[in-house]
This record gives C-alpha cells, sequence and structure tokens, in this order.
C-alpha cells in the first residue's frame, strides 16, 4: 500500500512519500541479503563427521561379496594407512566413481569397502559390472556402522592411518579432479 | 540422439529468447516499428521450441534411456509408466524445463491473444516475459542441464522415492508450476505497464485473465497437494505447515489479494499502484517460495540434495528480477497519475480489508517459514509449527471471511451503512442460529476456533447468495456467479475444516482376524490380512468390514513395501459416505498376531476439498463469463480472414 | 477499520498507506510474540530437567530414542521410550501408530505433555520420512548406534 503514497507524490508527499516508495526494495534487499548469508554457509549443512582425528569406531560386519573377506575395524589398525569407501549398489553416483576408485587402487592406495543396505547378490553384480577396487568388503545392513561413523550418505570414503585414526573424510562421489589430492593425503598418512 | 536433439531445442529456444528482449527493447527505446513487428513471431517459435525440448524429455524417461543421467537418477525400467512418464518433472532439472515450457507458451499466449492492450505496453510486457525466461534458460543450460549424458550408461535406474509414486502427486506439482508461471505473465504485465507508465483500466482488464488463470491453476494444485498429503502420509490431517505447502500457500494468497484488487482497477480504476505491487509481490512469493524449495536452505539435513551453486543461481534470478521490478516501481510509480478515488463505505473499502488482511496473512507465514532460518544465523535452532500458524492465521482467516459476506452485499463507490447491515440480517441471524444451536449442543466440547468457524461458515454461506436474491437468475452474468460460487466454496471449506476438528472421532486398537470395534455409529471387523503384490512393491493388506445402519463396505488398508530403495509406508482405506469419511490404517504387526489399527471418523471433511474444488470452478466461470465476448470476437476475426 | 469518513478528502492515499503500514507493522508483531511462544514450546531432555515443565502444558520434546528403551505395552498400541539429548533423559509414552521411521536411535519430536508421574504423553510423533532425520533444535548433537551415546557440542 506504500505505493498509494507515491501516485500523489508528485502532488506534494514529499519525502515520506518518496521514501515508502523505496520501501519494498529496502525489505526485498534484506531479504535477499539474509538468504545470501544462509547459502553462504553450506558447509554446515555438509555433514563432516565429528570423528576426524578420532579412531575408527570398532566394527566387525559380515562378508558383502562372494569373492571378498569381510571387514572388521582391526584391519585399519595394521600400520599402514588404507581408505574406507562407504558404496551401495542402489547408488549411481557410487557406479559413477567406480573408475576413480579404480585408479586409486592402480596407485597403490589399498581400499575396503562397506556396503549398505545392500544384498550379496546385487553387491556381486555391481562389482561385475563397475569393477571391484576393494580388498575386503562388509556389509552394512541397518545402517549401524554407517551412523558410528558419522556418515550421512553414500558413497562417501574415510582415509584411515596407520594406527585406525581417521585422517579424512570424502563426502559424495569422487570426481577425477579429487584423486590426486585423496593420493596426496593417503601417502601423507603414512 | 532425443537428447541432443532437445538441448539443441533449448539452446535455440535460449537465443530467440534474447532476441525477443533485445527486439522488445530496441524498438521501444528507438520507436522502430521494424524491430517490434518481430516479437509476436518471436516468441511463439521460442515457446513452440521449448515445448520440443520438454516433449524430448518426456520421451527419453518413457524409453528409460539410461545414458541420460536425470534418467538414470530418477528412473527405473520397472517403474509404471505413468510414473515414468510423471518421472519427467518429478526431478530438480525437468521440474525447471517444465517451468521454462510453461512460461514460454504463456508468452506466446499473451503474444497471439492480447488485443485490447496498449501496443507499447504489450510488447513491453512480452520484453519481460523473455528476459524471465531467459534467465531460468541460463539457469538449465549453465547449471542444471537436463540432458546430460551418463558414459557410460547404468545398468538401471536409481527409482523413485515411492511416496511420490502416486497419480495425485504426479500430477500436483505442474498444476502449481502452472499457477507460478501463470504470476509471472502478471509481473511481466506489471513491468510492461512501469515501462510505459499506464496503469489504467485497460490494463487490468488484459491482465486480469491470466491472473484468474495462475489463480484457478494454484488452487487445484494446493487442494490436490493437501488431498494427497491426507491420503498418502496416513496420518489423517490435511495441512501440515510444512514449508512446501506454505511455498503454495504464499503465491496463492497474494494471487487471491491481487485477483481482488485487479477488479477493482478493472472495475473502478482505483487502487493502480497497489495492484502494480501486488503482481509483482505475487510472483515473487512464487520465486521465493521455488527458492526455499530448491536451494535446501530449510531442510539442511538433506546434504547430498543441496547444491550450493543452484541455490545462488536462483538467489541471483530472484535478486535481479524482484529487486529489479521494484526498483523500477520506485522510479516510475510516482509518475502514475492517481486512480479514482472512493467513499469509506464502499465495496472497494471491503477490497482495501480483504487485501490488507490477505497481506498481513501472507506476511505471517512468511515469516513464519523464514523464522528457523533467521534464528539459525543467531545460533539457535528452532522450528515453526502448526501452532503458530493455527493460532495467528485462524483469526485472521475468519476475519477476512466476515469482510468476504459483507463485500459482495456493498455498492461500489458509495453505499449507506443502515443498508449494508440490512442486507447482512439474514446471514448475521443465521450465524446467531448456529452458533445458538451448537451452544446448546455441543458446549465446551469443541474448540473455539472450529465453533466460530462453523458460525461463520453459515454466514458467508448465506451471505454469498444474497448477492443473488434480487436479481434475475437466467440474466445473471456468469462473472457473478463466479464469484457466488467461490465464495460458498470458502464457506463450505470452512465448515469442513472446522467439523473435522470439532467432530473427529479416533479408535485406536490392536486387533486379530475376527475382532471387531465400534466408532463413532460404524462397527468395523478386522476379517483377515494377506500378502500382495504390485508393480514394484509387496504389501500385507488387510480386509476390513466396515458397517453402519444395515450397509456394508470393504476397506484394504496396507502396510506397503518397495524394494528399491527399500522404504516402508501405509497405504491408509478410506470409505466415502454423503456425511464424511471413514480412515483406517493398518499399523505394525504385533508378535502375538495382532496388528495395530487405527480408525477415523470425520464428519465431513470431505467438504474442504469440494470447497476447494468450488473455488477453482468459480474463477472458471468468471474467466469465461468476463473473456468469453472476446473470444468470439476473436473467432469471428478469424473466420474473416483476419489473423492479426 | 479504513471507515474514517476522511476517505473522501485529498488524503486518501494517505490514510490507506498509513493503515497499510500499521497493517504489516501489526502482522510483524503478531507474528513475533506468537514466535516468542512457539521457541519456548520445544524442550530438549535436558531443558525440562533444568527448568522444569509444569505437568499438562502442551510442548514439543526432541531427543533420540535410547536404544534399547523402546516397548510395547500389551493393548498393542501403546509403547513406552526414553528421549535423550545426551545430557538427560526422559520416559515417554505415546499411544497410536508410530510412524515408519521411528525406531530406537532415531531422531524424535514428540507432542504432548508431562503428567504427575514426570513421564511424557505424546499425543504425536514427528519423525520425518527420511531415515538421517534430526530434529531441527537438536542439529550438531552425533548420536553413537554403537556405544548408544549422544555426543552434544552445542
Amino acid at each position: 500500500m506504500a505505493a498509494e503514497v507515491a501516485e500523489n507524490s508528485c502532488g506534494g508527499l514529499g519525502l515520506m512519500g518518496r521514501i515508502l516508495l523505496w520501501l519494498p526494495l529496502a525489505l526485498f534487499a534484506a531479504l535477499a541479503l539474509f538468504f545470501a548469508s544462509g547459502l553462504l554457509r553450506p558447509d554446515e549443512r555438509v555433514i563432516t563427521s565429528k570423528l576426524v582425528g578420532k579412531p575408527l569406531p570398532a566394527f566387525e560386519l559380515p562378508q558383502a561379496a562372494s569373492d571378498r573377506p569381510p571387514l572388521s575395524s582391526a584391519e585399519f589398525a595394521k600400520g599402514k594407512p588404507r581408505m574406507l569407501n562407504i558404496f551401495a549398489s542402489w547408488c549411481v553416483p557410487c557406479a559413477a566413481e567406480s573408475s576413480q576408485l579404480l585408479a586409486l587402487e592402480k596407485a597403490g592406495v589399498p581400499i575396503d569397502a562397506i556396503a549398505i543396505r545392500d544384498a550379496r547378490e546385487d553387491v556381486d553384480a555391481f562389482l561385475a559390472r563397475w569393477g571391484n577396487p576393494y580388498d575386503h568388503i562388509g556389509l552394512d545392513a541397518r545402517s549401524s556402522v554407517q551412523i558410528a561413523l558419522g556418515s550421512s550418505g553414500v558413497p562417501e570414503t574415510f582415509i584411515v592411518d596407520g594406527q585406525g585414526r581417521i585422517v579424512h573424510q570424502h563426502i559424495g562421489d569422487i570426481r577425477a579432479e579429487d584423486v590426486p589430492k585423496l593420493i596426496a593425503i593417503w601417502k601423507g598418512a603414512q | 540422439m532425443i537428447a541432443e536433439l532437445g538441448l539443441a531445442a533449448l539452446w535455440l529456444a535460449a537465443a530467440l529468447a534474447l532476441l525477443q528482449c533485445v527486439l522488445a527493447g530496441l524498438g521501444l527505446t528507438q520507436s522502430r516499428d521494424d524491430l517490434l513487428s518481430g516479437v509476436r513471431p518471436v516468441a511463439v517459435c521460442q515457446a513452440l521450441l521449448c515445448a520440443l525440448a520438454f516433449l524430448c524429455l518426456i520421451l527419453l524417461f518413457l524409453r528409460s534411456d539410461m545414458s541420460v543421467l536425470l534418467v538414470a537418477m530418477n528412473s527405473h525400467s520397472a517403474k509404471p509408466w505413468l510414473y515414468k512418464f510423471a518421472g519427467a518433472w518429478g526431478n530438480h532439472e525437468g521440474s525447471m524445463l517444465l517451468w521454462v515450457t510453461v512460461m514460454g507458451v504463456a508468452g506466446a499466449g499473451v503474444a497471439l491473444l492480447e488485443r485490447t492492450l496498449k501496443r507499447d505496453t504489450h510488447m513491453a510486457t512480452l520484453g519481460a516475459q523473455a528476459l524471465i525466461s531467459l534467465g531460468f534458460y541460463a539457469f538449465l543450460l549453465f547449471s542444471s542441464n537436463p540432458f546430460e549424458r551418463l558414459a557410460p550408461p547404468a545398468a538401471d535406474g536409481q527409482g523413485l522415492n515411492p511416496l511420490l509414486q502416486d497419480p495425485g502427486l504426479a500430477f500436483h506439482p505442474p498444476t502449481l508450476y502452472f499457477g507460478y508461471v501463470g504470476l509471472s505473465v502478471a509481473f511481466s504485465f506489471a513491468v510492461g505497464a512501469l515501462v510505459t507508465r499506464t496503469v489504467d483500466a485497460a490494463f487490468a482488464r488484459a491482465m486480469r485473465p491470466w491472473v484468474l488463470t495462475a489463480w484457478v491453476m494454484l488452487t487445484i494444485g494446493i487442494v490436490a497437494g493437501s488431498y494427497w498429503a491426507y491420503y498418502e502420509l496416513g496420518w489423517g490431517g490435511w495441512w501440515f505447515w510444512d514449508p512446501v505447502e506454505n511455498a503454495s500457500l504464499m503465491p496463492w494468497l497474494a494471487a487471491t489479494a491481487l485477483l481482488h484488487s485487479v477488479t477493482v482497477l478493472a472495475t473502478r480504476d482505483a487502487l493502480r499502484a497497489w495492484t502494480v505491487m501486488l503482481a509483482v509481490i505475487a510472483f515473487s512469493m512464487s520465486m521465493v517460495g521455488t527458492f526455499l524449495v530448491r536451494s535446501g536452505i530449510l531442510t539442511s539435513v538433506h546434504a547430498f540434495a543441496v547444491d550450493p551453486e543452484r541455490g545462488s543461481f536462483i538467489l541471483a534470478l530472484l535478486a535481479i528480477y524482484i529487486g529489479g521490478a521494484l526498483a523500477l516501481f520506485g522510479a516510475r510509480v510516482g509518475t502514475v497519475r492517481e486512480g479514482k478515488q472512493f467513499e469509506a463505505m464502499s465495496r472497494e473499502t471491503w477490497l482495501v480489508v480483504n487485501n490488507l488482511l490477505l497481506t498481513v496473512i501472507l506476511g505471517v507465514v512468511l515469516i513464519g517459514t523464514l523464522y528457523p532460518l533467521m534464528t539459525e544465523a543467531f545460533g539457535h535452532k528452532v522450528s515453526v509449527g502448526p501452532p503458530y500458524f493455527n493460532r495467528i492465521a485462524g483469526p485472521l482467516a475468519l476475519m477476512l471471511m466476515l469482510a468476504m459476506m459483507a463485500g459482495p452485499l456493498t455498492r461500489w463507490r458509495r453505499d449507506k451503512p443502515g443498508l449494508v447491515a440490512e442486507r447482512l440480517i439474514w446471514p448475521a441471524l443465521a450465524m446467531a442460529g448456529i452458533a445458538a444451536a451448537l451452544g446448546v449442543a455441543s458446549w465446551g466440547k469443541i474448540g473455539l476456533l472450529p465453533f466460530l468457524g462453523l458460525v461463520v461458515a453459515g454466514g458467508v454461506a448465506l451471505g454469498s447468495i444474497v448477492p443473488l436474491g434480487k436479481r434475475n437468475l437466467r440474466r445473471t452474468p456468469l462473472f457473478v456467479w463466479g464469484m457466488v460460487i467461490a465464495h460458498m466454496g470458502c464457506a463450505v471449506s470452512l465448515a469442513g475444516m472446522a467439523a473435522d476438528s470439532a467432530f473427529t472421532t479416533e479408535k485406536l486398537a490392536a486387533m486379530k482376524p475376527g475382532d471387531n470395534v465400534e466408532a463413532a455409529g460404524w462397527s468395523v471387523t478386522f476379517s483377515s490380512v494377506a500378502p500382495v503384490a504390485g508393480e514394484n512393491w509387496s504389501a500385507m493388506q488387510a480386509d476390513m468390514i466396515a458397517q453402519r445402519g444395515g450397509a456394508e463396505a470393504l476397506l484394504n488398508p496396507q502396510n506397503r513395501f518397495f524394494s528399491d530403495p527399500p522404504t516402508t509406508t501405509t497405504e491408509s482405506a478410506i470409505l466415502t459416505r454423503w456425511d464424511g469419511q471413514l480412515y483406517i490404517v493398518l499399523g505394525d504387526a504385533l508378535d502375538d498376531g495382532r496388528w495395530q489399527v487405527r480408525i477415523w471418523w470425520k464428519p465431513f471433511v470431505t467438504l474442504i476439498w469440494l470447497g476447494g474444488l468450488m473455488i477453482a470452478a468459480g474463477g472458471v466461470l468468471t474467466i469465461i463469463g468476463r473473456e468469453r465476448r472476446g473470444w468470439l470476437l476473436k473467432l469471428r476475426k478469424i473466420h474473416a480472414g483476419d489473423w492479426g | 477499520m479504513a471507515k474514517t469518513g476522511a476517505m473522501k478528502s485529498k488524503h486518501q492515499r494517505l490514510i490507506l498507506a498509513i493503515i497499510a503500514l500499521v497493517a504489516v507493522v501489526a502482522a510483524g508483531l503478531l507474528a513475533a510474540s506468537a514466535l516468542k511462544d512457539e521457541a519456548a514450546y520445544f524442550y530438549a531432555p535436558d531443558d525440562v530437567k533444568t527448568k522444569g515443565v509444569e505437568p499438562g502444558k502442551a510442548i514439543r520434546l526432541g531427543g533420540m530414542v535410547v536404544a534399547g528403551s523402546l516397548k510395547k505395552a500389551a493393548d498393542g498400541v501403546t509403547i513406552t521410550f526414553d528421549v535423550t539429548d545426551g545430557k538427560a533423559t526422559v520416559p515417554a509414552t505415546f499411544t497410536g501408530i508410530a510412524p515408519d521411521l521411528f525406531r530406537e536411535g532415531s531422531g524424535v519430536v514428540a507432542e504432548g505433555a508431562f503428567d504427575e508421574t514426570g513421564t511424557f504423553v505424546a499425543t504425536e510423533l514427528l519423525a520425518k520420512h527420511d531415515e538421517r532425520y534430526m530434529p531441527r533444535e537438536l542439529e550438531g548433537m552425533n548420536y553413537n548406534a554403537a556405544t548408544h551415546e549422544m555426543k552434544a557440542d552445542r
């Protein structure tokens, strides 16, 4: 309604009228700035695990794929840094990152995996289709280890040092440009 | 091949939108008729190309082409074809493509159908429409390309959330989109009028059908969404004040206000600047709602669904278009001449009251929706729920209904308070009667708000037909019928809401086959439970026999399990009778062979959506009533071979 | 509201504008006062312990369902469970069909009131259709399903 004044502003409502006229724009600008500040804090929304820098929680998972041994947290405290990939056969970004994982394996990075809410036949089919870069694969049928890890979705990848401490968490699929960085972190963990 | 064709069509459409802007802009600033004459054909071609791109996307989804990223992410070859089809817009990229398609088609409509507007305003409007489209084309092409390929192709798709596998939901978002985007036309009209400084009755008449159409679509979309939430979520509620729901309600509130102020402007040439302002606000609310839903700014746990780049892109578009329009408003509206004045007791005044109340409700809903964000900025995390919205919006809505009762009974320009009061006698008596009857029958049993709701609904229902009282019904113009039916629909809907919250009976029991439960005159027998399978789900389905007064009916609530991705949903069973709905939900199985069963009897709950549909139908009648003559003229011209 | 009689005068626009301004301010104040109550409406178990809630007052209780605490009563439709925020734990009961994603270890927001014995009687359970749902007010907390501990870092 501020505008109604404006129609008169030439008729002498003067300053107040003109201020009212620009009031909607000012209000909107405040709103837009507020939205922008909300967007500029995306880091809070990507939930990083509180466990980075802390030891891997203890777990013991059953076998997920027919030709790979099961996974337990003990594998990660044997002196050599390893990578832990969280994936699922029903997840498209997981398929998208498979060639990057194969590249990491080729570069000498040992990779273990946890399959989330999955079934053995599906995991086998997935690995046959997209390649298998993993040494051990554990099946986390109810996402309990995933939650314990503080991981909020699939795919996610952790780098664990030789003492079983989590040194890095990568959220989302690994893109080609992430590979050198991950290798560097893995090397740094040695 | 289809994907590439779609992408090419999209690029071409974007180029044409740019051309349309340039032609309109240069043509107007340099007064070049040759340039301006190109605007309309370009607008039509742009719409055709954009529609072609959208068709390509639908085709890709129907063929389950898993070499397209979007299809692989959102579809599945085992999905029923209807959901493959609907899957085309059941995701971010596809829905944005639908958005620009509708926008382009609406622009073509303005180019082809609009005849009464001053030519310069018409051209400025088309230019503005193309400018808005251009932003969304850029958004699609640079940050949300729906035709992106996936190499190598996926074996099969990621499916679609089973909650979304529902015919209601498949067609509910596009309806809302037609509404949102229809408001973009009103926005463009406002910008066009500001550019040429002609805000008058003719402008309002040109804009009105577009506002009405958008408003009808929004109404249908909201009604459908509400019914979907009612039967799919299995909670018995019909409105949850969820941010996504609010995102559709806010444009509707603004559009409702605009619809009434545009009528004042068209009929009486008053409220000029305010109408322009509302047109800007209405589309702004569509964009703000889209931004809130798309940017993920409100649902902070969906880390993967959130792409900050997309949020920033929409925010930038928002800032440019809304900021630009408001700046234009500030700079130009002062030079628009004052409209006609009116007396304190006149229909205009009631419509001003309507506009104020709607604006206040809009403000309250907007603040409530944004409040969690605001407090988060200061480190507190708060969620705002139904108690807040109901407490404030409820009383305001009742006041609005009262104004709606009085408005149509008051003459334009000037009326005598005594005469208005006289015409209000019958509705007032009806309200007093209902209040007395309810007071005697159920004092203390129902809450204040439902009580007032029922009373006001009765008054408005009667009040809305009073304007017909002195008319010859066969000669009453269609748009008057439209208003009467829409207002009556508000009363019907209000009555349904109030009856639902005042008189619902709920029964909860653990039942084994053979058990029987009594609820509100119904006798429900749990006869058996057995597994059933659908195309991509399996379920436990119960046979429940409901009896009342000798009549019997079978209800089949389900506990449904979807395999891909693994999800369980409860499918409620609903039995509709003239006086209400019996709503049964099958819960979990207990270890001892019993099942949890929740039974509601909801008297007259269907009136909520029936009223909503009446509101929409009233809108349709008004459009036909107002525009019929224009269409006939146009048809006759076409018959005479004059397409221009 | 607009029937001041002065509408006829030259100042009609000004009057309308002032009414509009008053209405907008009124909306803001209305919203602010209601939101103040709304913010006071949410309690985490620790708030219950430290601030205290009188029985019968309608509130919203949010936290995580303690693993191992969920029990079904003999009537088949009543459940009892404990809600924790890592600092305090309160017992709760609910009669009805719990949402699909309501389970031990998941986040929950319950609407209802405390009874005389200090048990929270929930009339409605809200668990979002998202298995990673965390009540907004408790974001930033971490629930460890292995040790059943909540880490609060507020």
